[in-house]
């Protein structure tokens, strides 16, 4: 971590590391680190906006109240809409996992904040809650037809039939991989990026005016995609879940 | 000037690569994000999501009671007009019978009216031609007496004591017929 003299300095990597908040060396699985502080503002900001937004329970809302409804109004839609009716029970799973990822993503995106999304061991615990729980699902409800999720039936002959489902099976065991890849690797590249560029513009004195302005831009693309990011995760969660309540193509 | 760039920027991978895939970091980030997910779902299934499902639920009723009421009113309306309509429908029968039955009686009463008139009017012809009448006749009278007077007079006149008065008035009378 030297400065050096005259190059640049630049460590995109930097922030993504973990630190124990209470100083000390060893990170044990209980020791509170910059992660725990992060993810505990994350389920405060939820909070914030979802039971401290709704305490009015107003007839007619007041602007907290609002978002809380529109929120919850979008993603109970969107779960419906995705899953039917019977996939509606499982509304809560869904907006927890939405509004968490969403808040640790658009957190994460403030200064010197620490953004848990952008590691793959966080991404990867979301993806096989979910991969195993639908799993599960889809085994409770449908016990061995569960499986023609993965047995074409449409297909015309039986050794087409068992090249596909060697895919759908295939394809089926990658889900929290992609799932999980996907958000860790969109928040942790357009961070790094933003860092990168925000060395640039450390370095480069009166020239810095456009890595600056880089950064302001990449910003706002960044935004766009904590959200899209999280609303992807939220959605394919919802096709998985649609998948285990209706096997069967 | 590209290579020396390069060459300058300390990129952070000599302390270990990506933070990410320090495996030593697991635990620790895997404990405390399960602690944040059973919190917040904790936290969103007993507060958040009961009351924000209660408070739509509200609403949506709230709206359809009013949508239920308006409804009603609605009907109450037209149930008043329509009463309305027919009241003035009543009374406008009832004004034009009475009209007609006004208009019956003035007619009545006028031809009455009209009779008395018509037989007063006749009865004062009657009486002026009698009167009329016995004007001319007694003109008549006159002009026969002046007639045979001045007969008698001229016959007097041309042959003094020699007329007879009978034979001169039936002379005159007899003249006047013709």
């Amino acid at each position: 971590m030297a400065e050096g003299g005259g190059g640049f300095n630049i460590h995109p990597m930097e922030q993504f590391l973990l630190k124990p908040l209470f100083g000390g060396d060893e990170i044990h699985w209980y020791t509170p680190t910059n992660a725990t502080l992060w993810l505990g503002i994350t389920v405060v900001a939820v909070s914030l906006l979802m039971v401290f937004g709704s305490r009015g329970r107003a007839l007619i809302p007041s602007r907290g109240q609002s978002m809380a409804e529109l929120t919850y109004g979008f993603v109970y839609k969107m779960v419906e809409d995705v899953t039917g009716k019977h996939g509606v029970k499982y509304f809560p799973y869904v907006i927890t996992l939405f509004l968490f990822i969403l808040f640790a993503n658009l957190l994460g995106l403030i200064p010197t904040s620490f953004s848990t999304t952008s590691h793959i061991a966080v991404t990867v615990i979301l993806a096989l809650a979910v991969f195993i729980s639908v799993t599960a699902i889809g085994f409770a409800k449908h016990g061995a037809g569960f499986l023609k999720l993965f047995w074409v039936s449409s297909a015309p002959t039986v050794a087409l039939r068992c090249v596909l489902a060697l895919i759908e099976v295939i394809s089926y065991f990658v889900r929290p991989i992609s799932h999980s890849v996907r958000l860790a690797g969109n928040i942790m590249a357009g961070h790094a990026v933003l860092k990168v560029f925000a060395g640039f513009a450390g370095a480069l004195g009166l020239f810095s005016v456009v890595p600056i302005l880089a950064i302001s831009t990449i910003y706002a693309l960044e935004l766009m995609v904590a959200v899209v990011q999280a609303y992807v995760f939220a959605i394919l969660t919802c096709v998985y879940l649609n998948d285990a309540l209706h096997p069967g193509h | 000037m590209a290579t020396e760039t390069l060459s300058e920027i300390q990129l952070e991978h000599a302390e270990g690569g990506m933070p990410q895939l320090d495996v030593t970091t697991y635990p620790n980030m895997i404990f405390w994000l399960i602690v944040a997910l059973v919190a917040l779902y904790f936290i969103l299934t007993r507060f958040a999501l009961p009351r924000i499902a209660a408070v739509l639920a509200e609403r949506n009723d709230a709206i359809a009671n009013d949508l239920e009421e308006a409804a009603l009113y609605k009907r109450r309306a037209e149930e008043a007009e329509a009463s309305y309509n027919a009241a003035l429908a009543t009374a406008r029968e009832e004004a034009q019978k009475i009209a007609a039955d006004t208009k019956a009686q003035i007619n009545a009463e006028l031809s009455t009216l009209m009779a008395k008139a018509d037989a007063e009017i006749a009865a004062k012809t009657a009486e002026s031609e009698t009167r009329i009448r016995d004007i001319r006749d007694s003109a008549t009278r006159s002009v026969e007496e002046v007639a045979l007077e001045t007969a008698q007079a001229i016959v007097e006149a041309f042959v003094p004591k020699a007329a007879d008065s009978e034979a001169v008035g039936a002379a005159v009378a007899n003249r006047l017929k013709g």
